[in-house]
Parts: structure tokens; sequence; C-alpha cells
């Protein structure tokens, strides 16, 4: 709280000696009662926010589930000693750990003991008049006297409304305050950020997120279901049937770079539908413009090369893979595979040995030096003199087993126990050129395909935190720079007294004191 | 214009120097300088208050300052030149982000180079217009333009990158607003860093320390005067913060659909504030002693430092735009 006199209950911190011999009732209610003293502290209060400043440390430097959970798969499998102690304290999960979530609850609880009280007092304040005046008024920290008459006192009184103190005029003295707006500032900050907590749990359990990467082209079209995308998570409150149903496809994706590579625009055009029935709109979704549909904002997160692959197998029967490639690098040097369950499937049995699949691990390059042939790294993201590197492999891919597979890379454990062999050394692919197989079977590179990473949001909470923080700031204005002060003014048969109290660090009460009695001395009303 | 950009920041870094020479210059000579001056006519002010309209003659005149009188009025000249070169150093400093701006065609905070160049700029403007309103804390002169200087040397010989267009996620009118107020922030409680390091040396040459940096502390204005500067300069720096993070919020959720997702950069912004926070209520809690809650607010200048520094160029995150290679 930022005032000068401390809370009622930061003055009594141990609180009194615990009652002895009283039985257990009694002693059990003091126990309570001081530690509930101690929590509400302002003390206790502070110590709440340095651990929270402290606890949330880890969670800048260790890689969080909630934000890259395949960075902690990679720390887990790098340090998997270290990795399993530092996650059974859910050092991997900082912010939603209990340990987390105990201090923030107890500051809020804290927060709470502190606030009410202080509401009460505020509101009580507010209703009352300003308080009679001291005894001897020059003990005050501002202090004047002079002549004055006992009729002047009404615009005496008059004089200190006009500069929109509350007046409360009680025989011959006049009681003045001003600046109220500091302490429901005060309270408004701290009610603002409780009312931000709950924003927070709102969007937790009533809000939804999907991504999904967006290959272009109507075979690549988009429906709002969980089936369909590579990631999601779904609030406590929220099921399957309740995601807004909308389609979307996208046209084409445009990319601008500077000469050196850097891009400087990406722009994904889009048509979608909203789920009414109704015709597709089209429309475009840029980095920083998302589109709303449905109560949710569909985002433009990244981009990639799909490179089409068509694999005819040794019995001539085509199939094409478009599947989108991961960039490694800012120059878009993307890896993928290509996989074909399918190939090889007898046409006169109707039968496919099981180690008879294809499968191809693939690098692709939007501009491969024409010097350095073995530099397997893209010079340009943009596609200048493309490649397709590939290692084409036969065995079995293990896709039935109904095991978690990357999309983006081959098993290496099947690759390393002969599950899956390799067929031939690498190629690389110009668009358009096609590659023999030794078994008769051929792959071809087709060209590229864009996609898009596209990840949708729905969030309810958002605005009631949006609301909330601007409560914070006006109610953080307020009470910064809010000052509560007091003046009385006493008339005693031909003397006037004048005193003030500044009830909050106020350098410049001095002065707004001495120009009201100018003021006062001008109008003739204190001489 | 680039180039132009990059020998202005040399000008403005060596007319800060210089003014730092000046206020050291007033600093250890001017005994009896500004601040004793200062104190002096607050005393005055002090008596006449309490002794009330009564026409009680009051001497107010040291009985040294005739014999000082010379050096006195040296050293305040110096002191005045060196609030000059200070606003030719801002000048400079002024001209430098504006041809980055003209080079790049953009606004000129785009990358941490321009950012730290920023932060410098919104500190000098808030040393600039401190001294403008009380002139009396003249000495803190000399450390400003140190931290300046400093935090402009890191910038030009470790940050430097050449002026280019802005990455796709940058590209949004809310780079404008959250940058610049971040930076605004950041500014400012500079200064109070400032004030809160002076504070705390002033507080313990008044306890009787007398080892090194202590020393500096005699010269300095009173304990009550920087404590509350310190303060002021907080006070007015937090909401600024607080708006930052705010309008980064609503970026985020423009840009990364979610208005808070624990980047590092966000976590350490928390952390500032969650300690500056702690600050002002430490400030406004009679039972926490000042020095301590003074402590705090270093510990708050600590923490934005990780931010801009260990954050921006070890830990990677989504606020990657440092673009320092």
């Amino acid at each position: 709280m930022v005032e000068v006199e401390a809370p009622a209950a930061d003055r009594v911190d141990s609180g009194s000696p615990l009652p002895r011999g009283n039985g257990f009732g009694p002693w059990f209610v003091a126990l309570l009662r001081r530690a509930w003293r101690q929590l509400t502290s302002m003390r206790t209060a502070l110590v709440l926010l340095f651990l929270l400043a402290v606890a949330a440390i880890p969670g800048s430097l260790l890689p969080q589930r909630s934000i890259k959970i395949e960075d902690v798969n990679a720390y887990l499998r790098k340090n998997p000693d270290l990795g399993r102690t530092l996650d059974r304290f859910y050092l991997f999960d900082v912010f939603s750990s209990p340990w987390f979530s105990a201090i923030y609850l107890l500051l809020f609880v804290s927060l709470v003991g502190c606030l009410v009280p202080r509401l009460r007092t505020h509101v009580t304040a507010l209703l009352r008049q300003p308080p009679d005046a001291p005894a001897r008024l020059n003990r005050m920290p501002a202090y004047a006297e002079g002549q004055a008459r006992e009729e002047d006192l009404p615009k005496l009184a008059a004089l200190l409304r006009k500069r929109r103190f509350r007046v409360a005029v009680r025989g011959t003295t006049v009681s003045a305050e001003k600046g109220y707006l500091k302490e429901t500032g005060n309270l408004l900050f701290h009610f603002s950020l409780l009312a931000l907590l709950v924003s927070v749990a709102v969007s937790h359990w009533y809000g939804w997120h999907g991504s999904r990467n967006i290959v272009a082209g109507p075979d690549g079209r988009f429906c709002n279901t969980l089936q369909q995308y590579d990631d999601y998570g779904l609030g406590a409150r929220v099921g399957a049937g309740d995601l807004p149903p909308f389609c979307m496809q996208l046209d084409r994706f445009e990319t601008t770079y500077t000469a050196n590579g850097q891009p400087t625009m990406f722009r994904a055009y889009v048509r979608y539908s909203d789920g009414r029935g109704a015709a597709d709109k089209t429309t475009e979704i840029e980095v920083n413009h998302p589109l709303r549909v449905g109560g949710a904002g569909v985002y433009l997160l990244g981009r990639g090369y799909a490179p089409i692959i068509r694999y005819t197998d040794r019995f001539g029967k085509s199939q094409t893979s478009i599947q989108p490639f991961i960039p490694n690098d800012d120059r878009m040097t993307s890896s993928g595979v290509a996989t074909f369950p399918d190939a090889n499937v007898d046409p006169a049995t109707r039968k496919q040995d099981p180690n008879d699949q294809i499968g191809f691990q693939g690098l692709y390059l939007p501009t491969m030096s024409s010097h350095d042939l073995t530099m397997a790294q893209s010079l340009h993201p943009d596609e200048r003199n493309p490649r397709l590197l590939l290692v084409a492999y036969r065995g079995n891919l293990g896709m039935d087993a109904g095991l978690a597979q990357s999309v983006f890379t081959l098993d290496q454990s099947r690759i390393n126990s002969g599950k899956l062999q390799k067929f031939d050394t690498t190629k690389a692919l110009k668009p358009g050129e096609a590659w023999p197989l030794p078994d008769g079977s051929k792959v071809e590179f087709l060209g590229t395909r864009a996609f898009a990473t596209m990840t949708v949001r729905h969030d309810p909470g958002e605005m009631y935190a949006l609301g909330a923080a601007v409560c914070l700031l006006v109610g953080l204005l307020m009470s910064l720079w809010g000052k509560r002060r007091r003046i009385w003014l006493r008339v005693d048969g031909d003397r006037v007294e004048a005193g003030g109290l500044p009830r909050t660090d106020y350098s410049g009460f001095q002065a707004e004191f001495d120009e009201i009695v100018q003021a006062a001395r001008k109008e003739g009303t204190f001489r | 214009m680039s180039a132009l950009s990059d020998q202005l920041l040399i000008v403005t870094v060596l007319a800060y120097l210089a003014a730092m020479i000046g206020y050291a210059a007033e600093f250890s000579f001017g005994t009896r300088g500004v601040v004793a001056r200062a104190a002096t006519r607050a005393r005055e002010r002090e008596l006449v208050t309490v002794g009330g309209p009564a026409d009680a003659p009051v001497s107010p005149a040291p009985p040294a300052a005739p014999v000082q009188e010379t050096p006195r009025g040296r050293a305040a000249l110096v002191g005045r030149l060196a609030v000059a070169l200070t606003a030719v150093g801002y000048l400079a400093h002024l001209a430098t982000i504006v041809t980055r701006g003209l080079a790049a065609n953009r606004v000129p905070w785009g990358n941490m180079y321009e950012f730290v160049l920023v932060v410098c700029f919104a500190g000098a403007t808030a040393w600039l217009v401190l001294l403008s309103r009380r002139p009396a804390v003249r000495p803190l002169g000399l450390f400003v333009t140190l931290a300046e200087i400093v935090m402009l040397l890191i910038a030009g010989m470790r940050l430097h990158t050449e002026a280019g267009p802005l990455m796709p996620a940058l590209n949004s009118y809310w780079l404008k607003i959250h940058v610049s107020a971040a930076a605004i922030a950041s500014g400012v409680l500079l200064v109070g860093f400032v004030a809160a390091v002076l504070t705390l040396l002033r507080l313990g040459h008044d306890k009787g320390k007398r080892s090194f940096p202590f020393t500096l502390g005699q010269r300095l204005p009173d304990a009550q005067t920087l404590e509350r500067l310190t303060f002021r300069v907080h006070a007015f720096a937090f909401p600024i913060w607080t708006f930052a993070i705010i309008c980064g919020a609503i970026w985020a959720r423009e840009a990364w659909t979610q208005y808070w997702s624990w980047d590092p950069k966000e976590t350490w912004s928390f952390i500032s504030w969650v300690i500056y926070a702690g600050y002002l209520h430490a400030r406004a809690t009679p039972s926490v002693k000042k020095t301590v809650a003074t402590w705090i607010a270093i510990l708050g200048w600590a923490t934005m430092m990780i931010n801009l520094f260990a954050i921006n160029l070890v830990v990677t995150g989504m606020h990657s735009y440092a673009g320092v290679k």
C-alpha cells in the first residue's frame, strides 16, 4: 500500500502472548488470530512478493512445457538424471507448479486480508465528515494565524470548498480534507490484481487453442475439429464439441525479402467459411494481423515449404506425398519425410510385404550453393536454386504400431536396428527431376507448395484481463500521485488559526497551504 | 545516414564525457558549492517559517562564506558548464537516434543497439528535466553521466548492428507504443538507480562509514532529499513500466495469440515489476528501514539489467530481436 500510515495489521507484528491454562479452545483461536495477523502484515506480503519474483526465475532459465515442449524433451534426453530430479520439483512446469501457485495464492489471501479492512475504513471515511480539529493547531506541520471575525467562517469554508476540499463546519471550527482518491486508487489497484487473477483463471478454464500446418491448396483444407490439429490444448471446462465450426484453406503464401535474405513481410491468402453454410470468404492473414472467426483468433505463426514427392512403385502404382518440411534455420533449410506405407502392393495378390514399405528422409534447400555441392545448407530463404536431398529407405516404417511418431523424421531406432534399410546413395533433385531406384521404382520431385503454421486460440478471459489491467493502471496512478491532506481553521474571538496536515509524503503541501492562507487574506477573511 | 548516426554517437559520448569531467570538477573542488548553498537556503527558510511573521532578524550568512567566495563561484561555473555540455551531448544523442531512424526508414528502436540508445536518451531527458526543476541535484550529474556513458559504450562497442528493416513480427504500431514505453521507463529507472545508489552512500556516510565509496557521500545532498528523489523517480517510472507491460500483453495477443505466455523476457519484466512494487510498498511501510527499501530499488535495477543483457543475448525466447551477432 502506498501510504505512510501503516495498516492496522502492520502495527501488530507478533500479537499478544498466547493465553495459557484456559483450555485448548481459546488457545487455538488465539493462535489462528496470530497466524492471520502475521499473514496479512505488510512484512509477510513483501516476503511473499520476493518469493514470487525468485520463484519465477527458473521458469525463464529452464525450458518450459507450456512454452516449448520439444525443448523440454530434448533437455530430458540430454540430462536424464538431472532432468528427472528437476521434473520431480516441477521445474519444467514452473508457472503451474504447486509451489508457485502456493506463493501467489498466499499472497492474494494476504492481500484480501489487508484490503477488506482497508476498504471498510475507506468507506467509513468517505461517509463521514472530516474529523474535528486537534486541540493545538500550532503543533501541525503547517500553521498560520491571524485575525478574523466569526461571521467570516462560511466564507473561509467556501474558499476551501472551491478548492474541492470536503468541508465540515462545527461551531467555530472548519475541518477540510482532500485527496480521498488516493486511497480509492490504492484499493482499485489491488482489487484489479484480484480481478486479473480471476480473468487468468477464466482463460484457463474456458479457453482452448490448437495449431496446425496448413498446406496450400484445396486438399490442405482444414476444419476446426480436434482431430485435425497437430497439437491442441483444451481448458478444463471445454469439450471437443464446444469448438466453433469453421473451415479454412490456404490459397497462396507471399513473402518478401531484403537483398540479404531477411524477410520483411509474410502474408497468407486464405479462404474460410464460418460454418453457417455461407459461401467462402477470402481474406489475408499476416503476422500481427490475425483473423477473427467464430470467437477465436487465427494467427500466422510460421511458414515453410512442403515438397511434392511422387513415388511410383515397382508395380507402376503412383502415390504423392505433400508433407510440410520443418525449417531448421532462417534460410529455410528444411527437413522432413515422405512416407509410402502402402507402396508395393502386389496387384496380383493384393497383398503387401510389410517389409516392403518405402520412406524418404529429405532435406530441402530453397537456394543451394552452385559452387559447393556438399554444403547441405540453404543460402537464401527464397526458392532461387531449389534442391531436394533425399535418402530412400525400405523396410517396415512401423506406422501401424500405433505409436506416436514424428512426422518430420523417420524412426531412427528402426534404421539402427536394420528394420529400415538404405536403398541407395543420397540424391539431390531439381524440381521436375526423377530418380530411378534400383528396384525399378522411381521418385519424382514435382515442386513445392507453401504451408503456413496457424494457431487458433479462443480466450474468453482476455477482455476481463484487459479491463483489469486498465483499472490497475488507473488505480496505480491515482494512488501514486494522489495526496491526502487536512486543513483546519478555528476562530476564537477575533483570532483565527489555521493548521494543515499532509497525510502522505507531499513536499508541496506547505506551498498549497500558504496559497490558501494568502487567498483568504486577499478576501479579507484572514488578516 | 547510418554512418552519420554512428559518428554522432561518438560526439554524444564525448560530450557526455566532457560534462562528466565538469560535474566531477565541481563535485571535488566545490566544497561549498550548490549543495552547501542549497542546504543553507533550506535552513534559512526553516528559520523563517518557524519564526513566523515576527520580524526577528535571522543572520543567514555562514561565517566562512566570504573567504570561500572565489572557489565556490568557479566551481559553480564549471558545474553550469557541465550542464551545458550535457545539453550538447543530449542534442547529439537526439540527432544520433533521428539519423538512425532516417537511415532505416522506421522508428529507431527495432533492435537491441537502438533500444539501449533510446533508453539512455530517456535517462538523459529525465536527468535534464530533474535538473531544471531542482538545480540542487546537480552533484548527481557526475554519476548520471557515468551511467549514461557506460551504457552508450556497451551499445556502441558490443551491440552495434547495421541499420536495416524490421522483421515482420515487429512490424506493428505496437512497436511504437510498447517499446518506447519500455525504453522511457528503463531510462527513468536508470536515473532512479543512480539516485538509489547515492542515497545509500549518503546514508552510510551519515552513519559514520568513512571507507571509499561512502566518502563520496559527504558532498551529496542530504539523505532525506536523495531518498525522496529516489522514491519520486521510481514512482514516476513504475506506472510507465506497468503501461509498457500491459501494451506488450496486448501486442502479444495480436502477434503470438496469447497475452501472456511466460516468455523469458516477459518473466523478467514481471520479476522487475514485482521487485519495484515491493520497493514502493517497503518504502511506505514505516517498519522497513530506508536502507532496506533503497536496496530493493537497486535490486530492481539489477533485474532490469539481467532482462536487457542476459535474456537478450544468452537465453532464447520469443523476444529475440536483439539482432546482435
